[in-house]
This record gives structure tokens, C-alpha cells and sequence, in this order.
């Protein structure tokens, strides 16, 4: 089902209109703006409703039709004031007064069609449609079909690119964190409408200050899944700024989304319980904001025998294939950051004793040494020798050597 | 020529084991029991359990077959690392699927490491929370006053997340539930590799 509004002098109330409703528009004329309703039967009720719905967000005297064809709804807002709901099958007993002059011919045509005396949408759809292809061609037998209402076009979305951007000039230099947060949230908060209007969500929040006497401020702060609940966004904002503040007093406010279709999520007994995304990302920017965000994350290891190779990636609760469980079971050490320097004495070519801050004493046992050495390619090669060994406190402790200083450090120990 | 050949392919093969194979045999004994009754039996979800001991007790080893359970059920947990002693490769090796997994670094800071569980107590979701204090000294350990740790018990209270402490000695006493002490008797099982 489709939806006209047609009305003079203002095409961008009849979009943002349409847009309310619908994310599917067409810009049909400047005066004329079509809609997909398909689907808002159940918010608003039966098409009537939904054309009465229309007339009523526009809140200036509109014309609304409704019809099963795309140019049948189009043709009877440009020719029948008000509201008018064209049942389906009844679209050419409906557009059968209105004048010939609506339809879009050519002018040959519309002089041909003047010369046979034919005024109205009903004359032009009485002819016979073979003697209309004779005289007039595949343009007269569009023209009949129009006159119809059975031209059955397909929709052209309107794809116009739309910013969603909100910029604030200030009276006066602002410097602290907590007025500019309620313009923040104001700016905020209209987006996250406009967004809502075109059933959209953001990814992206982009935000530029205009600094006094300072280059501009920019930060991007980008979300892991798509939102657009402007709590969410002007919290993000705090921290980011409590985290990194622009340094001197703000002339002049930008912010931008970017726009992305919304997350779509099926909710199941059975799936796997996770953080809420919102709440997650906001308690992972406060994370951030005091241990800061090399520190908070999900661990990901790196393709490498360099010892302590990981880099630390963002978390995000999205379920990932997993690898099969390991057979059997592993010692599990706890690693010294960064490793202790510790004097260590070798005898018979072995650890016997060693003094490592509040830890001395005999080497009751050892293992190793296990050799491992690399990227000496690179300007940071690493060449160790590693021992297992057991202290006296009963504690086992990874032991290595540093090849390349012949310093010894104890690198964790096992628990 | 074949015997100096052979010299040193022995050589090279044992060098290669030696690298290869395993390094240090021990065994805590945990994962096959844990994957059986870990939850809801072993340790309660809505509740704190505390898990102490001297190092090289395995707790360590307990708290990542609790994670490695967990993560592949798959449900979220988080590790407070108050000392930053998680190995990443080391839980991998154990079980844990590490993408599930949220790790947050203190940097030996205890009041942070706490103020970090109150924030992801709050946020929910998760179905794990492990705060590992076993690097802090038992100093600061001990610092951490009663009222914190029934401000944690009452966060996690009619969640579906459990919460586990581990540590060198009991810190929070009443508070929590369950009290799981680790012993480092004789950890080695296999003789002849030390």
C-alpha cells in the first residue's frame, strides 16, 4: 500500500512527514511526497486511520491518498482535496472524474488526446485499448493504464544523503565539563530524534570543538554496536572528555552521527546471557577512563614464541567460534610484569640457589633449560634459556636467563 | 660421514623434544572434576566464594577450569587482574576461550581493582566475575575494609553471576558464601621431571 501527500509551497514538511512514518519515500514532484505504509496497520489501524494519522503530524491542510498503486495514490492527492482511501480494484471508478491535465503525457499526446474530446481519467480509460496503441503508441497505452490506476510502477526510494549534524555557536567561552554536558545533551538528544524518525541508529559520534586561541578539539567515538539512546551517547561524551578535555575555553559546538541501520536482536531462553551492549560500553568507557584502555579489554594472542605476546583487543559480548578444548591439562603460570631480576648461582651447569627481592634460597629441584630465542631480525631479538624450578616455600617458579646479558630473571610462577 | 650424520640427527632430535615437549609436568587435578559440578554446586551464581591459598596451590588452575567452563557454554565473565599476573596464553592453554573474556589490568591496585568490580557488578551480564587479589601484598589485601566487601555481596545478590575472589589469605570472612581453600601439597604427581 502507498501513501500520497501532496500540498504547494512546502516539500520539506511533506518529507520530514512521510519520513516520520516511514523510511521508504519518494520524492514523487516538489509538492508531492510518496510513502510505503505496508506494515503500520499495526501501530495505526486501518488505512484510513493512517491517512487521517498523516494529515494530522503535517498540521497544515494536506492532501492524503491511499491506494494499492503507487500512481493511482499520487494522481488522487493531486486531484481530490483531503482524504481520500482508494479500495482495491476501485482505483479507476475513483480517479475517473479528474482531469486529463494530471497525468503526465506528452504534449502531442495531450493534444491528440484534446482534439478526440477526451477530458477525464474515466473517458481515456473507456477507449479501446487497441486503437490507443495504433494512434498513440506505447505512450498512450501507458497513459490509459494510468488513467486506470493499473500502471503498477516500482518504488523509487528517495536516497538523498541525509546528516545528521548539530552545531552550536556560544555566546560566550565555556571552559568546564558540566554546562557544556546540557548542551551536549540537547544537541544529543535531537539527533537521537531525528534518527528515530528514519528508524535509523548510529555508529559513529563524531565531535569538533572550536577552541579559544587553541586549534579545534575532535574526538570519534566509536561504538560497537549501534545505538542511538542519547543517555548512552552524552555519558560516552563525559568520559571521553573527563579523559582527554579539550585544554582551553569552547567557542563552538559540532556533533555528527553516523548513521546505520539498527541492531536487530532475537531475544531466546536458550542464547548465551550477555552484558547489555548500551551499559557495557559505558562501563567499559569508565574502565578506560581510570585504568585507562590499554588496560581493559579481551586478551588476543599474538603468532608468536616471544614470550607475553598479546595485544588487548576491545570487548565486545558477541558469541565467536570457538577452538576445541585442549586435551589434558596444563600447568598454569602466573606471570611476573615485568619479570624480577633475580642473582642466581649455577652449579654442575644448574640453578642451585637464588635471591630475587623477598624470595632466597636452595634450588630444591630443576628442569630445563628450555632454549627459545627470536626476532633477531629485529631490533628487540630475545634469546632465553628457561628452568622450572622448586623454592623451599614450596612454590614452582619459571626461571630464565637472558643469553644476550647473562642476567637472570624469575618470569612467573606456576599455580 | 653416516655416523657423524647420525650424531647429529640425534643431536638435533633431542634438541627439538627438548624444545617440543613438555616442560614441567604438573597437576593440579581440577578440570575433569570441575566440568562436572562446578556450577551450581561447586560455585553458587548470586554469591561470593572465596578462593584462597599459598601460591602454587592451583588456584590459579581452579579459577581458569571455572572460566574455561564458563566461556564455553558460552557465557561472558570478567577477570579483575589487581596484579596483572593473568597469562593470556597460559588460560588459553587451559580452556578459556579468551574472545569471552574480559580483562581488566590494575597495575597492583587494589582500590582500583575494586572500584572496577563495583562498575561491572552493576553493569550485569556477566556470567563469572573473578577478582584476583593473589599478587596484592596482604597488606593492602588486608586494607580493604568489611564494608567494601558487603557492598560486593549485596551488588551480587539475586544476579545470575558468580563471584569469585581468589587470594592468599580470607579477607572478607562473613561475607562470603563459600570458602574454597587450596593446598600446595605435593602439586607434582609425576615424578622424575624435576
Amino acid at each position: 500500500m502507498f501513501a500520497a501527500l501532496h500540498a504547494s509551497g512546502n516539500p520539506e514538511l511533506l518529507l520530514e512527514c512521510a519520513r516520520y512514518f516511514s523510511p521508504r519515500v519518494e520524492r514523487t514532484s516538489p509538492d508531492t511526497v510518496l510513502l510505503q505504509i505496508a506494515g503500520l496497520e499495526n501501530l495505526f489501524g486501518s488505512p484510513h486511520q493512517i491517512a487521517e494519522a498523516l494529515a494530522n503530524r503535517a498540521g497544515i491542510p494536506i492532501n492524503v491518498a491511499v491506494a494499492a498503486d503507487a500512481d493511482a495514490a499520487v494522481h488522487a492527492a493531486r486531484g481530490i482535496s483531503g482524504i481520500t482511501v482508494i479500495p482495491p480494484g476501485k482505483e479507476a471508478t475513483v480517479l475517473a472524474p479528474l482531469p486529463l491535465n494530471l497525468l503526465p503525457g506528452s504534449p502531442d499526446a495531450a493534444e491528440a488526446l484534446h482534439a478526440w474530446g477526451i477530458r477525464t481519467f474515466g473517458q481515456l480509460a473507456a477507449l479501446p485499448p487497441l486503437g490507443i496503441a495504433a494512434r498513440l503508441g506505447e505512450e498512450g497505452v501507458h497513459l490509459q493504464r494510468l488513467s486506470r490506476g493499473e500502471a503498477g510502477r516500482q518504488f523509487r526510494d528517495l536516497l538523498d544523503p541525509v546528516t545528521f549534524e548539530e552545531h552550536l555557536e556560544l555566546d560566550y567561552p565555556v571552559e568546564l565539563l558540566e554546562p557544556l554536558s546540557f548542551l551536549f545533551s540537547r544537541m544529543l538528544t535531537d539527533l537521537a530524534q531525528r534518527l528515530a524518525s528514519r528508524a535509523l541508529a548510529a555508529n559513529e559520534l563524531h565531535l569538533e570543538l572550536a577552541l579559544e586561541a587553541a586549534p579545534p578539539h575532535r574526538c570519534t567515538l566509536r561504538l560497537p554496536v549501534p545505538m542511538r539512546d542519547p543517555a548512552a551517547f552524552l555519558k560516552l561524551l563525559q568520559l571521553e572528555l573527563s579523559a582527554r578535555p579539550p585544554g582551553a575555553p569552547v567557542l563552538k559546538i559540532g556533533l555528527r552521527l553516523n548513521p546505520v541501520p539498527p541492531r536487530t536482536q532475537q531475544h531466546g531462553l536458550y542464547l548465551a546471557r550477555a552484558p547489555e551492549p548500551e551499559k557495557l560500553e559505558i562501563t567499559l568507557a569508565r574502565l578506560s577512563n581510570f585504568l585507562g584502555a590499554e588496560n581493559v579489554g579481551t586478551p588476543k594472542l599474538i603468532d608468536t614464541h616471544r614470550p607475553d605476546s598479546f595485544r588487548i583487543t576491545h570487548f565486545a559480548a558477541l558469541v565467536t567460534k570457538m577452538a576445541p578444548q585442549p586435551e589434558g591439562e596444563t600447568p598454569v603460570l602466573r606471570r611476573f610484569r615485568p619479570p624480577k631480576h633475580a642473582q642466581v648461582l649455577v652449579a654442575a651447569g644448574r640453578p642451585a640457589h637464588i635471591e630475587c627481592m623477598h624470595l632466597r634460597g636452595k634450588v630444591l629441584d630443576s628442569s630445563g633449560p628450555w632454549q627459545s630465542s627470536g626476532d633477531w631480525w629485529t631490533r628487540e631479538p630475545w634469546d632465553h634459556k628457561e628452568w622450572d624450578i622448586a623454592l623451599p616455600d614450596g612454590a614452582f617458579y619459571r626461571l630464565y636467563e637472558d643469553c644476550r646479558t647473562t642476567r637472570w630473571f624469575l618470569e612467573g610462577n606456576y599455580d | 660421514m653416516s655416523t657423524a650424520a647420525a650424531a647429529l640427527r640425534s643431536s638435533i632430535q633431542a634438541d627439538v623434544q627438548t624444545k617440543l615437549g613438555p616442560r614441567f609436568d604438573v597437576d593440579f587435578g581440577f578440570r575433569s572434576k570441575l566440568q562436572q559440578d562446578l556450577l551450581p554446586g561447586g560455585i553458587p551464581r548470586g554469591a561470593f566464594t572465596e578462593i584462597y591459598g599459598p601460591p602454587s596451590s592451583g588456584r590459579t588452575t581452579l579459577m581458569f577450569s571455572a572460566l574455561a567452563h564458563l566461556t564455553r557454554q558460552p557465557e561472558f565473565c570478567a577477570y579483575i587482574d589487581a596484579a596483572d599476573t593473568l597469562c593470556p596464553r597460559s588460560a588459553a592453554e587451559a580452556g578459556v576461550h579468551l574472545p569471552h573474556l574480559l580483562w581488566v589490568r590494575c597495575s597492583g591496585n587494589s582500590e582500583h581493582a575494586l572500584k572496577a568490580t563495583d562498575l561491572l557488578l552493576q553493569g550485569g551480564g556477566f556470567g563469572m566475575l573473578v577478582l584476583d587479589l593473589t599478587g596484592v601484598s596482604l597488606r593492602d589485601a588486608r586494607r580493604i575494609s568489611l564494608a567494601s566487601w558487603f557492598r560486593l555481596r549485596n551488588a551480587i545478590e539475586k544476579t545470575p553471576t558468580a563471584f569469585v575472589v581468589a587470594e592468599e589469605q580470607l579477607n572478607a570472612a562473613s561475607c562470603s558464601a563459600k570458602q574454597i581453600r587450596c593446598r600446595a601439597s605435593n602439586p607434582v604427581s609425576r615424578p622424575g621431571l624435576l
